[in-house]
Protein backbone atom coordinates (compact mmCIF):
# COMPACT_ATOMS: atom_id res chain seq x y z
CA UNK A 1 0.00 0.00 0.00
CA UNK A 2 2.40 2.24 1.22
CA UNK A 3 5.75 1.87 1.83
CA UNK A 4 8.82 3.65 2.18
CA UNK A 5 12.58 1.94 1.85
CA UNK A 6 15.71 3.95 3.40
CA UNK A 7 14.05 7.46 2.64
CA UNK A 8 16.18 10.52 3.04
CA UNK A 9 14.95 14.00 2.07
CA UNK A 10 16.75 16.85 2.25
CA UNK A 11 15.96 20.50 0.94
CA UNK A 12 17.88 22.55 -0.67
CA UNK A 13 18.13 25.10 1.91
CA UNK A 14 20.31 22.14 3.85
CA UNK A 15 17.73 20.76 6.50
CA UNK A 16 17.51 16.96 6.79
CA UNK A 17 13.70 16.74 6.80
CA UNK A 18 14.02 12.91 6.99
CA UNK A 19 17.23 10.55 7.16
CA UNK A 20 16.21 6.89 6.56
CA UNK A 21 12.73 6.59 7.35
CA UNK A 22 11.29 2.74 6.87
CA UNK A 23 8.09 1.98 6.80
CA UNK A 24 5.12 0.16 5.84
CA UNK A 25 1.35 0.58 6.12
CA UNK A 26 -1.00 -1.82 4.49
CA UNK A 27 -4.43 -0.84 3.54
CA UNK A 28 -6.93 -0.14 5.77
CA UNK A 29 -4.65 1.20 8.36
CA UNK A 30 -5.77 3.70 10.71
CA UNK A 31 -2.17 5.70 11.38
CA UNK A 32 -1.22 8.00 13.68
CA UNK A 33 1.92 10.37 13.20
CA UNK A 34 3.37 12.37 16.07
CA UNK A 35 6.43 14.44 16.91
CA UNK A 36 7.68 17.88 17.59
CA UNK A 37 7.20 20.67 15.07
CA UNK A 38 9.88 20.50 12.34
CA UNK A 39 10.69 16.41 13.10
CA UNK A 40 9.59 15.60 9.25
CA UNK A 41 5.94 14.95 9.67
CA UNK A 42 5.00 17.08 7.03
CA UNK A 43 7.50 16.05 5.04
CA UNK A 44 7.12 12.28 5.11
CA UNK A 45 3.24 13.33 4.28
CA UNK A 46 3.92 15.75 0.95
CA UNK A 47 6.33 12.45 -0.50
CA UNK A 48 3.06 9.86 -0.21
CA UNK A 49 0.98 12.56 -2.47
CA UNK A 50 4.19 13.42 -4.46
CA UNK A 51 4.42 17.04 -3.21
CA UNK A 52 8.29 16.47 -2.44
CA UNK A 53 10.43 13.66 -4.19
CA UNK A 54 12.94 11.51 -1.72
CA UNK A 55 16.76 12.56 -2.02
CA UNK A 56 17.12 8.86 -1.88
CA UNK A 57 15.61 5.66 -1.04
CA UNK A 58 12.04 4.28 -2.75
CA UNK A 59 8.93 5.26 -1.62
CA UNK A 60 5.74 2.78 -3.17
CA UNK A 61 2.11 3.96 -3.57
CA UNK A 62 -0.53 1.82 -4.58
CA UNK A 63 1.95 0.35 -6.27
CA UNK A 64 3.06 3.13 -8.12
CA UNK A 65 6.99 4.03 -7.44
CA UNK A 66 6.95 7.78 -6.81
CA UNK A 67 10.73 8.65 -7.18
CA UNK A 68 10.11 7.54 -10.42
CA UNK A 69 7.27 8.42 -11.51
CA UNK A 70 7.30 10.59 -14.10
CA UNK A 71 5.48 14.27 -14.19
CA UNK A 72 3.00 13.50 -15.94
CA UNK A 73 1.76 10.86 -14.26
CA UNK A 74 1.38 12.90 -10.67
CA UNK A 75 -2.09 13.68 -11.00
CA UNK A 76 -3.36 10.01 -11.33
CA UNK A 77 -1.38 8.85 -8.17
CA UNK A 78 -3.30 11.78 -6.36
CA UNK A 79 -6.65 10.45 -7.77
CA UNK A 80 -6.01 7.61 -5.09
CA UNK A 81 -5.07 10.43 -2.45
CA UNK A 82 -7.41 12.49 -0.20
CA UNK A 83 -5.65 15.37 1.24
CA UNK A 84 -7.01 17.13 4.60
CA UNK A 85 -4.95 20.11 6.07
CA UNK A 86 -5.70 21.94 9.45
CA UNK A 87 -7.02 25.44 8.08
CA UNK A 88 -9.11 23.65 5.82
CA UNK A 89 -8.52 24.94 2.61
CA UNK A 90 -11.66 25.50 1.09
CA UNK A 91 -12.35 28.19 -1.58
CA UNK A 92 -14.00 31.45 -0.07
CA UNK A 93 -16.20 32.73 -2.87
CA UNK A 94 -18.02 29.35 -3.70
CA UNK A 95 -20.72 26.83 -1.97
CA UNK A 96 -20.09 24.07 0.54
CA UNK A 97 -21.31 22.07 -2.61
CA UNK A 98 -19.12 23.96 -5.49
CA UNK A 99 -16.31 22.96 -3.22
CA UNK A 100 -17.13 19.43 -3.00
CA UNK A 101 -18.33 19.27 -6.91
CA UNK A 102 -14.85 21.14 -7.79
CA UNK A 103 -12.63 18.29 -6.81
CA UNK A 104 -14.44 15.92 -9.12
CA UNK A 105 -15.07 18.35 -11.88
CA UNK A 106 -11.08 19.23 -11.97
CA UNK A 107 -10.91 15.31 -12.42
CA UNK A 108 -13.43 15.34 -15.42
CA UNK A 109 -16.14 12.92 -13.85
CA UNK A 110 -18.82 12.88 -15.47
CA UNK A 111 -21.77 15.56 -14.74
CA UNK A 112 -24.23 13.01 -13.18
CA UNK A 113 -22.14 11.06 -10.75
CA UNK A 114 -20.88 14.40 -10.04
CA UNK A 115 -23.98 15.43 -9.17
CA UNK A 116 -25.24 12.00 -6.95
CA UNK A 117 -21.78 11.60 -5.51
CA UNK A 118 -21.38 15.14 -3.98
CA UNK A 119 -24.76 14.89 -2.26
CA UNK A 120 -23.79 11.35 -1.04
CA UNK A 121 -20.36 12.39 0.76
CA UNK A 122 -21.88 15.49 2.00
CA UNK A 123 -24.86 13.84 3.77
CA UNK A 124 -22.36 11.23 4.85
CA UNK A 125 -20.30 14.20 6.58
CA UNK A 126 -23.34 15.73 7.56
CA UNK A 127 -23.48 18.36 5.79
CA UNK A 128 -26.86 17.92 3.85
CA UNK A 129 -28.55 21.18 4.86
CA UNK A 130 -25.66 23.45 4.42
CA UNK A 131 -24.93 22.46 0.76
CA UNK A 132 -25.65 26.02 -0.39
CA UNK A 133 -24.07 28.29 2.14
CA UNK A 134 -20.49 29.66 1.63
CA UNK A 135 -17.24 28.05 3.72
CA UNK A 136 -17.17 31.61 5.83
CA UNK A 137 -20.72 30.82 7.26
CA UNK A 138 -20.20 27.74 8.85
CA UNK A 139 -18.33 26.71 11.96
CA UNK A 140 -14.52 25.47 12.00
CA UNK A 141 -15.54 21.91 12.91
CA UNK A 142 -18.70 21.97 9.79
CA UNK A 143 -15.56 23.28 7.17
CA UNK A 144 -12.91 20.65 8.11
CA UNK A 145 -16.01 17.88 7.58
CA UNK A 146 -16.44 19.73 4.13
CA UNK A 147 -13.17 19.63 3.27
CA UNK A 148 -13.29 16.28 4.51
CA UNK A 149 -16.05 15.63 1.75
CA UNK A 150 -13.95 16.82 -0.54
CA UNK A 151 -11.15 14.52 0.29
CA UNK A 152 -12.81 11.35 -0.18
CA UNK A 153 -15.44 12.62 -2.85
CA UNK A 154 -13.06 10.85 -5.40
CA UNK A 155 -12.64 7.46 -3.77
CA UNK A 156 -9.12 7.34 -2.79
CA UNK A 157 -7.67 4.65 -1.20
CA UNK A 158 -6.17 6.60 1.34
CA UNK A 159 -6.26 9.84 3.15
CA UNK A 160 -3.71 12.35 4.45
CA UNK A 161 -4.91 14.06 6.85
CA UNK A 162 -2.29 16.95 7.82
CA UNK A 163 -3.34 18.22 12.24
CA UNK A 164 -6.82 17.49 10.46
CA UNK A 165 -8.30 19.08 14.40
CA UNK A 166 -5.52 21.73 15.00
CA UNK A 167 -7.93 24.55 14.34
CA UNK A 168 -10.99 23.03 16.50
CA UNK A 169 -12.08 22.44 19.97
CA UNK A 170 -12.04 18.97 21.63
CA UNK A 171 -15.66 18.11 21.49
CA UNK A 172 -15.46 18.90 17.51
CA UNK A 173 -11.87 17.42 16.98
CA UNK A 174 -13.61 13.97 18.25
CA UNK A 175 -16.80 14.26 15.87
CA UNK A 176 -13.95 14.30 13.06
CA UNK A 177 -11.81 12.19 14.64
CA UNK A 178 -14.91 9.92 14.66
CA UNK A 179 -16.00 10.92 10.92
CA UNK A 180 -12.43 9.71 9.71
CA UNK A 181 -12.95 6.29 12.12
CA UNK A 182 -16.14 5.82 9.84
CA UNK A 183 -14.02 6.49 6.47
CA UNK A 184 -11.11 4.04 7.88
CA UNK A 185 -14.09 1.48 8.47
CA UNK A 186 -15.23 1.69 4.67
CA UNK A 187 -11.52 0.32 3.47
CA UNK A 188 -9.90 3.83 3.19
CA UNK A 189 -6.42 4.06 4.71
CA UNK A 190 -5.75 6.89 6.81
CA UNK A 191 -3.12 8.98 7.98
CA UNK A 192 -3.45 11.73 10.35
CA UNK A 193 -0.31 13.67 11.54
CA UNK A 194 -1.71 14.93 15.20
CA UNK A 195 -0.59 17.13 18.49
CA UNK A 196 -3.57 15.67 20.11
CA UNK A 197 -2.75 13.76 22.88
CA UNK A 198 -6.03 13.13 24.05
CA UNK A 199 -7.71 11.58 20.82
CA UNK A 200 -4.45 8.97 20.44
CA UNK A 201 -4.44 7.99 24.07
CA UNK A 202 -7.90 7.42 24.39
CA UNK A 203 -8.92 6.32 20.48
CA UNK A 204 -5.93 3.85 20.29
CA UNK A 205 -4.20 3.29 16.67
CA UNK A 206 -0.99 2.33 15.20
CA UNK A 207 1.38 5.13 16.07
CA UNK A 208 4.37 5.96 14.27
CA UNK A 209 6.45 8.45 15.96
CA UNK A 210 9.07 10.93 14.11
CA UNK A 211 11.81 12.77 15.40
CA UNK A 212 14.57 14.69 13.88
CA UNK A 213 13.55 12.61 10.29
CA UNK A 214 13.89 9.09 11.78
CA UNK A 215 11.09 6.85 12.80
CA UNK A 216 11.66 6.97 16.56
CA UNK A 217 8.50 4.41 17.93
CA UNK A 218 6.63 2.18 16.02
CA UNK A 219 3.62 0.98 17.68
CA UNK A 220 -0.16 -0.56 17.39
CA UNK A 221 -2.24 1.00 19.86
CA UNK A 222 0.69 2.89 21.16
CA UNK A 223 0.38 6.16 23.35
CA UNK A 224 0.74 9.34 22.12
CA UNK A 225 4.47 11.01 23.02
CA UNK A 226 8.26 10.70 21.59
CA UNK A 227 11.29 10.45 23.21
CA UNK A 228 12.19 14.38 24.52
CA UNK B 1 -11.29 16.42 -23.41
CA UNK B 2 -14.62 16.29 -23.46
CA UNK B 3 -17.07 19.03 -24.83
CA UNK B 4 -18.70 20.00 -21.50
CA UNK B 5 -14.84 20.12 -20.10
CA UNK B 6 -14.56 22.63 -23.05
CA UNK B 7 -17.11 25.07 -22.24
CA UNK B 8 -16.13 24.72 -18.56
CA UNK B 9 -12.42 25.99 -19.67
CA UNK B 10 -13.99 28.60 -21.97
CA UNK B 11 -16.37 30.23 -18.76
CA UNK B 12 -13.54 30.09 -16.92
CA UNK B 13 -11.02 32.00 -19.38
CA UNK B 14 -13.59 34.46 -20.28
CA UNK B 15 -14.39 35.16 -16.93
CA UNK B 16 -11.02 35.97 -15.86
CA UNK B 17 -10.74 38.51 -18.71
CA UNK B 18 -13.66 40.72 -16.75
CA UNK B 19 -12.29 39.93 -13.66
CA UNK B 20 -8.83 41.42 -14.42
CA UNK B 21 -10.53 44.18 -16.06
CA UNK B 22 -8.08 46.87 -16.29
CA UNK B 23 -5.13 44.81 -17.10
CA UNK B 24 -7.28 43.39 -19.86
CA UNK B 25 -8.19 46.29 -21.27
CA UNK B 26 -4.53 47.87 -21.22
CA UNK B 27 -3.72 44.25 -22.97
CA UNK B 28 -6.15 44.21 -25.13
CA UNK B 29 -5.56 48.42 -26.55
CA UNK B 30 -1.80 47.40 -27.20
CA UNK B 31 -2.94 44.66 -29.11
CA UNK B 32 -5.61 46.74 -31.17
CA UNK B 33 -3.09 49.89 -31.50
CA UNK B 34 -0.61 47.75 -32.96
CA UNK B 35 -2.77 45.58 -35.50
CA UNK B 36 -4.50 49.20 -36.39
CA UNK B 37 -0.98 50.33 -37.50
CA UNK B 38 -0.09 46.84 -39.22
CA UNK B 39 -3.62 46.97 -40.66
CA UNK B 40 -3.86 50.43 -42.04
CA UNK B 41 -0.05 49.48 -43.69
CA UNK B 42 -1.72 46.57 -45.43
CA UNK B 43 -4.69 48.08 -46.78
CA UNK B 44 -2.13 50.71 -48.43
CA UNK B 45 0.18 48.12 -49.30
CA UNK B 46 -2.37 46.45 -51.40
CA UNK B 47 -3.44 49.55 -52.70
CA UNK B 48 -0.27 50.51 -54.34
CA UNK B 49 -0.37 47.24 -56.04
CA UNK B 50 -3.24 47.28 -57.17
CA UNK B 51 -2.57 50.40 -58.57
CA UNK B 52 0.54 49.60 -60.23
CA UNK B 53 -1.12 47.11 -61.28
CA UNK B 54 -3.64 49.42 -63.09
CA UNK B 55 -1.45 51.98 -64.39
CA UNK B 56 0.93 49.29 -66.18
CA UNK B 57 -1.70 47.90 -68.43
CA UNK B 58 -2.82 51.34 -69.54
CA UNK B 59 0.89 52.43 -69.55
CA UNK B 60 1.69 56.12 -71.78
CA UNK B 61 5.00 56.80 -72.47
CA UNK B 62 5.64 60.59 -73.11
CA UNK B 63 8.97 61.34 -74.89
CA UNK B 64 9.97 64.61 -74.42
CA UNK B 65 11.58 66.46 -77.11
CA UNK B 66 14.12 69.43 -76.86
CA UNK B 67 12.34 72.68 -77.29
CA UNK B 68 14.08 73.49 -80.21
CA UNK B 69 13.62 70.92 -82.57
CA UNK B 70 12.59 71.91 -85.79
CA UNK B 71 9.58 69.91 -87.69
CA UNK B 72 11.83 68.14 -90.35
CA UNK B 73 13.80 66.21 -87.16
CA UNK B 74 10.37 65.80 -85.41
CA UNK B 75 9.11 63.72 -88.56
CA UNK B 76 12.82 61.72 -88.49
CA UNK B 77 12.58 60.89 -85.01
CA UNK B 78 9.03 60.25 -85.42
CA UNK B 79 9.85 57.47 -87.69
CA UNK B 80 12.36 56.09 -85.86
CA UNK B 81 10.33 55.39 -82.83
CA UNK B 82 8.14 54.12 -85.40
CA UNK B 83 10.53 51.01 -86.61
CA UNK B 84 11.00 49.61 -82.77
CA UNK B 85 8.57 46.53 -83.21
CA UNK B 86 7.66 47.35 -79.41
CA UNK B 87 5.90 49.97 -80.18
CA UNK B 88 1.73 49.59 -80.87
CA UNK B 89 0.94 53.32 -81.43
CA UNK B 90 2.64 56.87 -81.49
CA UNK B 91 0.59 60.52 -81.07
CA UNK B 92 2.46 63.72 -81.60
CA UNK B 93 1.08 65.54 -79.46
CA UNK B 94 2.42 69.44 -79.64
CA UNK B 95 3.56 71.71 -77.10
CA UNK B 96 0.06 74.12 -77.64
CA UNK B 97 -2.13 71.23 -77.22
CA UNK B 98 -0.12 70.14 -74.13
CA UNK B 99 -0.50 73.85 -73.08
CA UNK B 100 -4.49 73.55 -73.51
CA UNK B 101 -4.79 70.19 -71.48
CA UNK B 102 -2.33 71.59 -68.78
CA UNK B 103 -4.44 74.77 -68.36
CA UNK B 104 -7.93 72.66 -69.17
CA UNK B 105 -6.34 70.44 -65.81
CA UNK B 106 -5.87 73.80 -63.98
CA UNK B 107 -9.74 74.87 -64.16
CA UNK B 108 -10.44 78.81 -63.21
CA UNK B 109 -6.40 79.59 -63.34
CA UNK B 110 -5.62 81.10 -66.01
CA UNK B 111 -2.03 80.26 -67.42
CA UNK B 112 -1.13 83.38 -69.74
CA UNK B 113 -0.70 85.23 -66.53
CA UNK B 114 2.52 83.34 -65.82
CA UNK B 115 3.72 82.16 -69.21
CA UNK B 116 2.61 85.46 -71.28
CA UNK B 117 2.32 84.15 -74.57
CA UNK B 118 5.13 82.26 -74.34
CA UNK B 119 4.86 78.31 -74.05
CA UNK B 120 7.03 76.97 -71.87
CA UNK B 121 6.24 73.06 -72.67
CA UNK B 122 8.47 70.62 -75.12
CA UNK B 123 7.03 69.03 -77.72
CA UNK B 124 6.09 64.88 -77.05
CA UNK B 125 5.00 61.81 -78.26
CA UNK B 126 2.84 59.83 -76.62
CA UNK B 127 3.56 56.00 -77.51
CA UNK B 128 2.03 52.67 -76.27
CA UNK B 129 3.60 49.47 -75.97
CA UNK B 130 2.42 46.31 -77.40
CA UNK B 131 2.45 44.56 -74.38
CA UNK B 132 2.95 46.31 -70.37
CA UNK B 133 5.67 44.20 -69.81
CA UNK B 134 7.68 45.48 -72.64
CA UNK B 135 7.92 49.02 -71.51
CA UNK B 136 10.88 48.99 -70.56
CA UNK B 137 12.35 48.22 -73.97
CA UNK B 138 10.51 50.94 -75.65
CA UNK B 139 11.81 53.40 -72.92
CA UNK B 140 15.53 51.92 -73.32
CA UNK B 141 15.35 52.25 -77.19
CA UNK B 142 13.58 55.58 -77.04
CA UNK B 143 16.41 56.49 -75.19
CA UNK B 144 19.03 54.81 -77.31
CA UNK B 145 17.74 57.14 -80.10
CA UNK B 146 19.05 60.09 -78.61
CA UNK B 147 22.55 58.28 -79.66
CA UNK B 148 22.46 58.69 -83.02
CA UNK B 149 21.89 62.44 -83.62
CA UNK B 150 24.43 65.39 -82.19
CA UNK B 151 21.92 67.20 -80.65
CA UNK B 152 20.07 65.18 -78.28
CA UNK B 153 16.86 65.70 -79.51
CA UNK B 154 15.03 63.91 -76.59
CA UNK B 155 14.76 66.08 -73.29
CA UNK B 156 13.40 63.04 -71.88
CA UNK B 157 11.34 59.78 -71.78
CA UNK B 158 8.68 59.41 -68.71
CA UNK B 159 6.18 56.80 -67.99
CA UNK B 160 3.87 56.15 -65.31
CA UNK B 161 5.44 53.13 -64.81
CA UNK B 162 7.82 55.37 -62.88
CA UNK B 163 5.84 57.15 -60.62
CA UNK B 164 4.55 53.98 -59.80
CA UNK B 165 8.11 52.70 -58.77
CA UNK B 166 8.66 55.64 -56.44
CA UNK B 167 5.27 55.24 -54.97
CA UNK B 168 6.56 51.43 -54.51
CA UNK B 169 10.02 52.58 -52.73
CA UNK B 170 8.27 54.96 -50.61
CA UNK B 171 6.11 51.98 -49.57
CA UNK B 172 8.54 49.98 -48.85
CA UNK B 173 10.27 52.46 -46.71
CA UNK B 174 6.81 53.03 -44.68
CA UNK B 175 7.14 49.24 -44.87
CA UNK B 176 10.35 48.86 -42.55
CA UNK B 177 9.40 51.84 -40.36
CA UNK B 178 5.95 50.52 -39.59
CA UNK B 179 6.86 46.46 -38.99
CA UNK B 180 9.49 47.99 -36.59
CA UNK B 181 6.53 49.64 -34.73
CA UNK B 182 4.15 46.68 -34.97
CA UNK B 183 6.93 44.36 -33.71
CA UNK B 184 7.70 46.81 -30.60
CA UNK B 185 3.99 47.19 -29.66
CA UNK B 186 3.15 43.41 -30.23
CA UNK B 187 6.32 42.90 -27.71
CA UNK B 188 4.69 45.56 -25.48
CA UNK B 189 1.15 43.39 -25.71
CA UNK B 190 2.67 40.34 -24.71
CA UNK B 191 4.46 41.64 -21.83
CA UNK B 192 0.81 43.08 -20.83
CA UNK B 193 -0.69 39.77 -21.47
CA UNK B 194 1.76 38.00 -19.87
CA UNK B 195 1.15 40.20 -16.92
CA UNK B 196 -2.66 39.92 -17.41
CA UNK B 197 -2.53 36.26 -17.16
CA UNK B 198 0.19 36.21 -13.88
CA UNK B 199 -2.64 38.47 -12.22
CA UNK B 200 -5.26 35.42 -12.39
CA UNK B 201 -2.97 32.85 -11.65
CA UNK B 202 -2.03 34.34 -8.80
CA UNK B 203 -5.35 35.23 -7.65
CA UNK B 204 -6.67 31.64 -8.58
CA UNK B 205 -3.56 30.39 -6.57
CA UNK B 206 -5.33 28.41 -3.85
CA UNK B 207 -7.90 26.77 -6.88
CA UNK B 208 -4.57 25.60 -8.90
CA UNK B 209 -3.50 24.21 -5.17
CA UNK B 210 -6.25 22.60 -4.66
CA UNK B 211 -6.75 21.37 -8.51
CA UNK B 212 -3.40 19.77 -8.43
CA UNK B 213 -3.94 18.26 -4.86
CA UNK B 214 -7.14 16.28 -6.18
CA UNK B 215 -5.40 14.71 -9.52
CA UNK B 216 -6.41 17.45 -11.86
CA UNK B 217 -4.18 17.02 -15.58
CA UNK B 218 -1.72 19.98 -16.04
CA UNK B 219 -3.84 20.33 -19.10
CA UNK B 220 -7.19 20.82 -17.52
CA UNK B 221 -5.36 23.69 -15.36
CA UNK B 222 -3.85 25.58 -18.19
CA UNK B 223 -6.51 25.21 -20.54
CA UNK B 224 -8.05 28.27 -19.09
CA UNK B 225 -5.47 30.10 -19.31
CA UNK B 226 -4.86 29.60 -23.04
CA UNK B 227 -8.34 30.75 -23.73
CA UNK B 228 -7.94 33.67 -21.32
CA UNK B 229 -4.57 34.98 -23.80
CA UNK B 230 -6.75 33.71 -27.11
CA UNK B 231 -9.54 36.03 -25.76
CA UNK B 232 -7.86 39.08 -25.18
CA UNK B 233 -6.25 38.74 -28.37
CA UNK B 234 -9.20 37.85 -30.05
CA UNK B 235 -10.72 40.83 -28.85
CA UNK B 236 -7.59 42.98 -29.26
CA UNK B 237 -7.99 42.18 -32.96
CA UNK B 238 -11.40 42.60 -33.97
CA UNK B 239 -11.86 46.19 -32.98
CA UNK B 240 -8.97 47.31 -34.92
CA UNK B 241 -10.12 45.07 -37.94
CA UNK B 242 -13.65 46.32 -37.59
CA UNK B 243 -12.75 49.74 -36.83
CA UNK B 244 -10.51 49.49 -40.35
CA UNK B 245 -12.60 47.72 -42.57
CA UNK B 246 -15.37 50.58 -41.87
CA UNK B 247 -13.42 53.40 -42.04
CA UNK B 248 -12.06 51.75 -45.57
CA UNK B 249 -15.75 51.56 -46.59
CA UNK B 250 -16.42 54.97 -45.81
CA UNK B 251 -13.44 56.30 -47.60
CA UNK B 252 -13.91 54.74 -50.51
CA UNK B 253 -17.47 55.79 -50.41
CA UNK B 254 -16.21 59.73 -49.83
CA UNK B 255 -14.00 59.27 -52.47
CA UNK B 256 -16.33 57.80 -55.34
CA UNK B 257 -19.38 60.26 -54.13
CA UNK B 258 -17.26 63.55 -54.94
CA UNK B 259 -15.39 65.02 -58.33
CA UNK B 260 -13.03 66.53 -55.31
CA UNK B 261 -11.43 63.36 -53.93
CA UNK B 262 -8.36 63.56 -52.18
CA UNK B 263 -6.63 61.37 -54.78
CA UNK B 264 -7.81 60.40 -58.14
CA UNK B 265 -6.67 56.87 -57.59
CA UNK B 266 -8.84 53.60 -58.40
CA UNK B 267 -9.36 52.05 -55.10
CA UNK B 268 -8.65 48.14 -54.43
CA UNK B 269 -12.65 47.57 -53.68
CA UNK B 270 -13.50 46.39 -50.27
CA UNK B 271 -14.77 42.54 -50.59
CA UNK B 272 -10.92 42.25 -52.39
CA UNK B 273 -9.18 42.84 -49.00
CA UNK B 274 -11.92 42.12 -46.28
CA UNK B 275 -10.90 38.29 -45.51
CA UNK B 276 -7.27 38.68 -45.62
CA UNK B 277 -7.69 41.67 -43.54
CA UNK B 278 -9.57 39.71 -40.98
CA UNK B 279 -7.45 36.64 -41.26
CA UNK B 280 -4.41 38.48 -41.00
CA UNK B 281 -5.22 40.13 -38.10
CA UNK B 282 -6.98 37.90 -35.92
CA UNK B 283 -4.28 35.34 -36.41
CA UNK B 284 -1.74 37.78 -35.74
CA UNK B 285 -3.95 38.61 -32.54
CA UNK B 286 -4.80 35.68 -31.40
CA UNK B 287 -1.19 34.41 -31.73
CA UNK B 288 0.47 37.42 -29.20
CA UNK B 289 -2.47 36.56 -27.10
CA UNK B 290 -1.53 32.83 -26.49
CA UNK B 291 2.09 33.18 -26.74
CA UNK B 292 2.00 36.17 -23.54
CA UNK B 293 -0.46 33.32 -21.64
CA UNK B 294 2.42 30.41 -22.40
CA UNK B 295 5.38 32.78 -21.12
CA UNK B 296 3.16 33.58 -17.98
CA UNK B 297 2.20 30.27 -17.47
CA UNK B 298 5.96 29.14 -17.82
CA UNK B 299 6.72 31.43 -15.53
CA UNK B 300 4.26 31.25 -12.50
CA UNK B 301 2.49 28.21 -13.00
CA UNK B 302 4.11 25.42 -11.73
CA UNK B 303 2.31 21.82 -12.91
Amino acid sequence: MIEMQDVWKSYTNGVHALRGVDVKIDQNEFVYLVGPSGAGKSTFMKMIYREVKPTKGEIFVNGFNLGKLKNKKIPYVRRNIGVVFQDFRLLPKISIYENVSFAMEAIEAPKKLVRKRTMEVLTMVGLKDKVKSLPNQLSGGEQQRASIARAIVNNPSVIIADEPTGNLDPDTSLDILKLLEEINFRGTTIVMATHNKDIVNNYRKRVIAIEKGQIVRDEYRGEYGYEN
Amino acid sequence: MKISTLGRHVREGIKSVFRNGWMSFASISVIAISLFILGAFVILTLNVNHLSKTVEEQVEISVYLDVVESEEQINVIQTEIATIPEVSSITFVPKDEGLETLSEGMGELDLTEYFGESNPLPDKFTLKANKPENVDIVVSKVEAINDKFEMMPIEQVDYGKKTVEQLLAFTSGIRTVSIAIVAGLAFTAMFFISNTIKLTIISRNREISIMKLVGATNGFIRWPFFIEGFMLGLIGSIIPTGVLLYGYWKLIDFEESTVFGVTQWEYLPLNQLTFQLIFLLCSIGIIIGVWGSIISMRKFLRV
